[in-house]
C-alpha cells in the first residue's frame, strides 16, 4: 500500500453520515477510546505534519478556523462565521471570544497569523508549505522560495478576533481548507520558549478538544479531554489512546482480545471471513485511491508500448475480478477509470471495455496484440515490470504477468525494489511497466486527472494528449463544466490507454459495537474524538 | 593485561571512524533521500528542507560537520523523519527498552541453554540427550517472527494472561513475551554449542585423568570440564549479547515495544540519515566493547592464554 502522505483536505466531503442517534443510547460509565495505529507519526507539530496518522491526532489536539461535523460537512471551529467581500478573493473570519489555549490564554487572530507565516517560512522548512500555495494565499510562493519575508503573507489580524486572508486568485472552497493541520493555530510564546521541544507532552499548549497526555515513541500516545475547550460540555470521550502495532495479524488478535475499540488495517485477504464472523463489527468503505500500472511511453520504454493496440491489449487481458476477489479480498472494486468511482460529483463515462465480459476482453486483447505484430505467432514482447516490496504488489504482479503470458504471450521480467530505490527508478523512467497508486488530495476528480496532463511532475509514464491538457486547463478556470470535462478525459484515457487502472481502493476496519458516532460514510475518513462516544452494553 | 585493554581501545577509535565513514558514504550512495516521496515535493520546498538539514552542502563538508558535532558535543544531529526529535532523544528512549528485554533474554538463553547442553553431553544418547537436542532444534527452527504472533494468540487471546504488546515502562507482564520470543533461538544455539564442546572436553585426557584420580562425576563436570567447554560458547556470546541488547526489529515490530531495533531497519528504509548513523555508531561501539570483554574473559577462563 502506498503511504497516504498527502492526505490533504481541500474540499469537504459531501458524504452523509450513517451513525446511530445519541439520544437512543445510554452512555457507558467508562468513556475511554483505544485504537490501533499502524506506525509512529513523524510529528505532532501542525505545520510540520505530513501524514494522515499525525493529522488524526492533531485534529483532536488543535482546532482550526473551521472543522468537520459527523457528516463530514463544514462547521465552525475557532471561527464562528466567515464571508468573502470580493468574489472569493478576500476572506474575513470572525473568531469566537471563548476559545482558549490549554494554558488559559485566549485564542486570537494573531495566533493564526503566526502559524500561517510559520508554515511558509523557509526556516521552518515545512514539507507541507505548498498547501498555502495551493490555497492561493497571497505571496505564499514567493516566501517559500525565499524571495520575500514571511510577514508579507496575505493574512492579517484586523483586531484580536477578526482574521483577514487575501488570495491571489478566487478560491470558493477556501474556508474548507482551514480544517487541515497546516492552517491550525499554534501558541507563539510556547514555541519561542521551547523550540523543537514544544510538542513534548509536558510542554504542549493546544486549543483543541483534547490535550496531549503521554507520548512514547513507537509505542503509544494518549490524549485527555481539555476542560478549557470552548465546547467541552459536549465532549463525551474522556481519554483517547493510540497504540502502535506494526503487524496486522497481531493487531487483529489484540483487537479480538478486547485491547482496542477500533482497528484500522486488517490482514490481507481476511475481510470476507471477518465480515462473515463479525458482521456488526467489520466495515468496508471506499477510499479515494486508485491502483494502476504506469506504461512507460518515453524513449526509455519498450518502443512497442508506443502502439496504442499493445497498451489496450495489456489492459484488456487483465482480469480485474480475479485480482479484487481472489487476491485482495478487501472490498475493493475493479477499475476501468483512473478517477475513483466514489469521488464527489464525478460522472463515470461509459467506458467501452468495462462493459464487456472478460472473455470478450480477452478475445479483443488477442486480436489487438496480433495486429500489432506480437502474440503467439509474432515476435515475443518482452517487458520489465517493477514494483516496490510488498506482499500484495508481488501477488498482483505475479497474477498479471501470468495473465499476459497466457493470453498474449508476453514475457514479463518482474523486478522488486525497496521503496526509495523504486521511487528513483519510477521517476527516472527506468522501467516498461511500473506499479503505482494514487490517492486524492481532495474529494474531486481533478486530484486524479491532473496527473495525466503532459507537464505534470507525477506523470511517470510520460503519457501526453493535447486534448486532455486542453480540457484540464479549461476546467480549472471553469471555462467549461468541469464534471463534463472530467468524463471526457476519462474517455480519452480509456481509448488511448495512457495507463492501466487496476482497482479502486477501499478501507476495511473493525470497531466494537459500543463505539458510536463513527463517520461511516466519510470517504476522507476524518474522524474527531469529540464526536464519538461509548454506549452502555 | 592493562596494556592489552589499552591497545584494544586504541584500535577501536580508527575502527569506529572507518565504520562511520563507510556508513555515511553508503547511506548517501543509496538512491533517493529522506524527503523523496511518491508525490515529489516542489523544488523550493525541497530546497528549504535540504538547507535546514544541511544536505545542500558538499558531502565531505556534511561529513566533517557531523564528525565535529559528534566528537565535541556528543551530538548525533536531528532525525530526518521525526521532525521534532533529535537522534539522541530517540536512542535515549528506545535503548533502555531493548537493553531490558535483551538483557533478560540473554540471561534466559544462557541459564537454560548451558545446563541443557551440559545435561545432553553428560548423558549422551540417553532420552535426556534426545529430549534436549529435540527441544533445541525445535526452538531453532521456530523463528521469532513465527513465534511472536503465536505467543500473542495463546497468551493474549486464548488464555488472557498477558497483554498482547506495549511496554509501559517495562512492567513484568509486558516483558515476558518479548523475552521468550527473543531468547528461544539463541538458547537453542547455546545448548547445541555447549553440548558439542562439552562432549569434546569430556573425551579429553585430563578429564580421564581426573576420573582416574577418583573424583566424583559432579566435580569433574562442574569444576574441570565446564570452564574449558565454555570457550567457544563465550566467543559466540559476545556478539550475541550486543545483538540482543540493541534489540530486534522483529520483537519491536510484533510487540510494539518501542525499542531501538525497529529504528535500525526503518531508518535505512526511510533514509533517515541521522537515526541510521546514530544507531550504527551505538551498535558498533557496543560490539567493540563486548568483543574486548570476551577477550578478557578468555584469559580468565583459560590461563594458558597470555596477552
Amino acid at each position: 500500500m502506498p503511504k497516504l502522505r498527502y492526505f490533504g483536505l481541500v474540499i469537504a466531503a459531501t458524504a452523509v453520515l450513517g451513525c446511530g442517534s445519541m439520544a437512543a443510547d445510554h452512555l457507558d460509565e467508562n468513556q475511554e477510546f483505544t485504537y490501533r495505529l499502524l506506525d509512529q507519526f513523524p510529528s505532532l507539530d501542525p505545520q510540520l505534519n505530513e501524514d494522515s496518522a499525525g493529522f488524526s491526532v492533531i485534529r483532536d489536539l488543535f482546532e482550526g478556523l473551521t472543522t468537520q461535523d459527523e457528516n463530514g460537512d463544514l462547521t465552525p471551529g475557532v471561527a464562528t462565521d466567515w464571508s468573502s467581500v470580493d468574489g472569493n478573493r478576500t476572506w474575513i473570519f470572525n473568531l469566537r471570544k471563548d476559545a482558549k489555549w490549554s494554558n488559559g490564554d485566549s485564542v486570537t487572530a494573531h495566533d493564526f497569523v503566526y502559524a500561517w507565516r510559520r508554515a511558509v517560512d523557509p526556516e521552518t522548512a515545512s514539507s507541507y508549505s505548498w498547501y498555502l500555495e495551493v490555497g492561493q494565499i497571497k505571496n505564499a510562493g514567493e516566501i517559500i522560495a525565499g524571495d520575500m519575508p514571511p510577514d508579507q503573507l496575505g493574512v492579517s489580524a484586523l483586531d484580536d478576533y477578526r482574521l483577514q486572508v487575501q488570495l491571489s486568485a478566487p478560491v470558493p472552497f477556501f474556508p474548507s481548507m482551514t480544517t487541515y493541520a497546516t492552517l491550525m493555530p499554534v501558541h507563539q510564546a510556547t514555541i519561542e520558549r521551547l523550540g523543537d521541544e514544544w510538542t513534548r507532552p509536558s510542554h504542549m499548549v493546544s486549543n483543541g478538544a483534547y490535550v496531549l497526555q503521554d507520548l512514547v515513541l513507537a509505542e503509544y500516545h494518549s490524549r485527555i479531554k481539555n476542560p478549557l475547550y470552548w465546547d467541552a460540555d459536549n465532549v463525551i470521550i474522556e481519554k483517547v489512546t493510540g497504540i502502535i502495532v506494526n503487524d496486522d495479524n497481531t493487531a487483529l488478535t489484540r483487537y479480538l482480545a478486547g485491547e482496542f475499540d477500533h482497528l484500522d488495517g486488517l490482514p490481507a485477504g481476511q475481510y470476507p471471513n471477518l465480515k462473515d464472523k463479525y458482521p456488526d463489527q467489520t466495515f468496508s468503505m471506499p477510499l479515494l485511491c486508485t491502483y494502476y500500472y504506469v506504461i512507460n511511453q518515453s524513449e526509455s520504454g519498450n518502443p512497442a508500448l508506443d502502439d496504442v493496440r499493445v497498451r489496450q491489449a495489456l489492459s484488456y487481458a487483465i482480469d480485474r475480478d480475479v485480482i479484487v476477489n481472489q487476491v485482495l479480498k478487501g472490498g475493493q472494486r475493479g477499475a476501468y477509470s483512473f478517477t475513483h468511482w466514489a469521488t464527489s460529483g464525478f460522472d463515470m463515462p461509459d467506458i467501452g471495455y468495462a462493459t464487456l465480459s472478460q472473455a470478450e476482453r480477452d478475445a479483443k486483447a488477442k486480436e489487438l496484440i496480433v495486429e500489432a505484430g506480437f502474440g503467439s505467432n509474432g515476435d515475443a514482447l518482452e517487458l520489465r515490470l517493477i514494483y516496490n516490496t510488498s506482499e500484495s504488489h508481488k501477488a498482483i504482479a505475479n497474477v498479471i504477468s501470468q495473465m499476459w503470458k497466457e493470453k498474449l504471450a508476453v514475457r514479463v521480467t518482474l523486478e522488486n525494489f525497496e521503496w526509495k530505490t523504486f521511487l528513483d527508478k519510477a521517476s527516472n523512467q527506468d522501467f516498461d511497466i511500473a506499479r503505482s497508486g494514487w490517492c486524492g488530495d481532495y474529494n474531486e476528480a481533478s486530484t486524479f486527472l491532473q496527473l495525466v496532463t503532459s507537464d505534470n511532475d507525477f506523470n511517470d509514464g510520460k503519457f501526453t494528449n493535447a486534448r486532455i491538457d486542453e480540457l484540464m486547463a479549461k476546467s480549472a478556470t471553469s471555462e467549461i463544466d468541469p464534471q463534463k470535462a472530467y468524463s471526457e478525459v476519462e474517455q480519452i484515457l480509456a481509448d488511448e490507454m495512457g495507463l492501466i487502472p487496476i482497482y479502486h481502493y477501499s478501507q476495511v476496519f473493525m470497531k466494537v459495537p459500543a463505539l458510536k458516532g463513527w463517520p461511516l460514510n466519510n470517504v476522507e475518513n476524518n474522524w474527531y474524538s469529540k464526536n464519538l462516544y461509548m454506549a452502555a452494553p | 593485561m592493562f596494556q592489552f585493554i589499552l591497545r584494544r581501545l586504541l584500535i577501536a577509535l580508527p575502527t569506529l571512524f572507518i565504520l562511520i565513514a563507510a556508513t555515511f558514504l553508503l547511506m548517501h550512495l543509496a538512491p533517493g533521500g529522506p524527503f523523496t516521496t511518491e508525490k515529489p515535493l516542489p523544488d523550493e520546498v525541497m530546497a528549504n528542507l535540504e538547507a535546514k538539514y544541511g544536505l545542500d552542502e558538499p558531502l565531505a563538508r556534511q561529513f566533517g560537520t557531523y564528525l565535529f558535532d559528534l566528537v565535541t558535543d556528543f551530538d548525533f544531529g536531528p532525525s530526518f523523519v521525526f521532525k521534532d526529535l533529535s537522534v539522541r532523544d530517540i536512542i535515549l528512549q528506545g535503548f533502555p527498552v531493548t537493553l531490558t528485554y535483551g538483557f533478560w533474554a540473554f540471561i534466559v538463553a544462557i541459564s537454560v541453554g548451558i545446563p541443557l547442553g551440559v545435561a545432553a553431553a553428560v548423558h549422551q544418547n540417553s532420552w535426556l540427550d534426545y529430549l534436549a537436542v529435540g527441544v533445541s532444534i525445535g526452538a531453532q527452527v521456530l523463528p521469532n517472527f513465527v513465534m511472536a504472533p503465536i505467543l500473542v494468540l495463546i497468551f493474549t487471546l486464548w488464555l488472557g494472561w498477558l497483554p498482547g504488546g506495549g511496554w509501559q515502562g517495562g512492567q513484568i507482564e509486558y516483558v515476558i513475551m518479548p523475552v521468550i520470543a527473543l531468547s528461544t533461538s539463541f538458547m537453542a544455539s547455546v545448548a547445541r554449542m555447549t553440548r558439542s564442546s562439552m562432549l569434546e572436553i569430556l573425551h579429553s585426557n585430563f578429564i580421564r585423568t581426573a576420573r582416574a584420580k577418583g573424583l566424583n562425576g559432579t566435580s569433574v563436570i562442574w569444576r574441570h570440564a565446564l570452564k574449558p567447554a565454555m570457550l567457544p560458547v563465550i566467543s559466540f556470546l559476545g556478539p550475541v549479547f550486543v545483538a540482543m541488547i540493541t534489540g530486534s526489529m522483529i520483537i519491536d515490530y510484533y510487540f510494539g515495544t518501542g525499542g531501538i531495533g525497529q529504528f535500525f531497519t526503518n531508518a535505512a528504509l526511510s533514509r533517515d540519515y541521522g537515526v541510521m548513523m546514530g544507531v550504527t555508531i551505538l551498535v558498533g561501539t557496543l560490539t567493540i566493547l563486548f568483543t574486548t570483554v570476551v577477550d578478557i574473559l578468555y584469559a580468565w577462563i583459560d590461563p594458558r592464554i597470555r596477552y
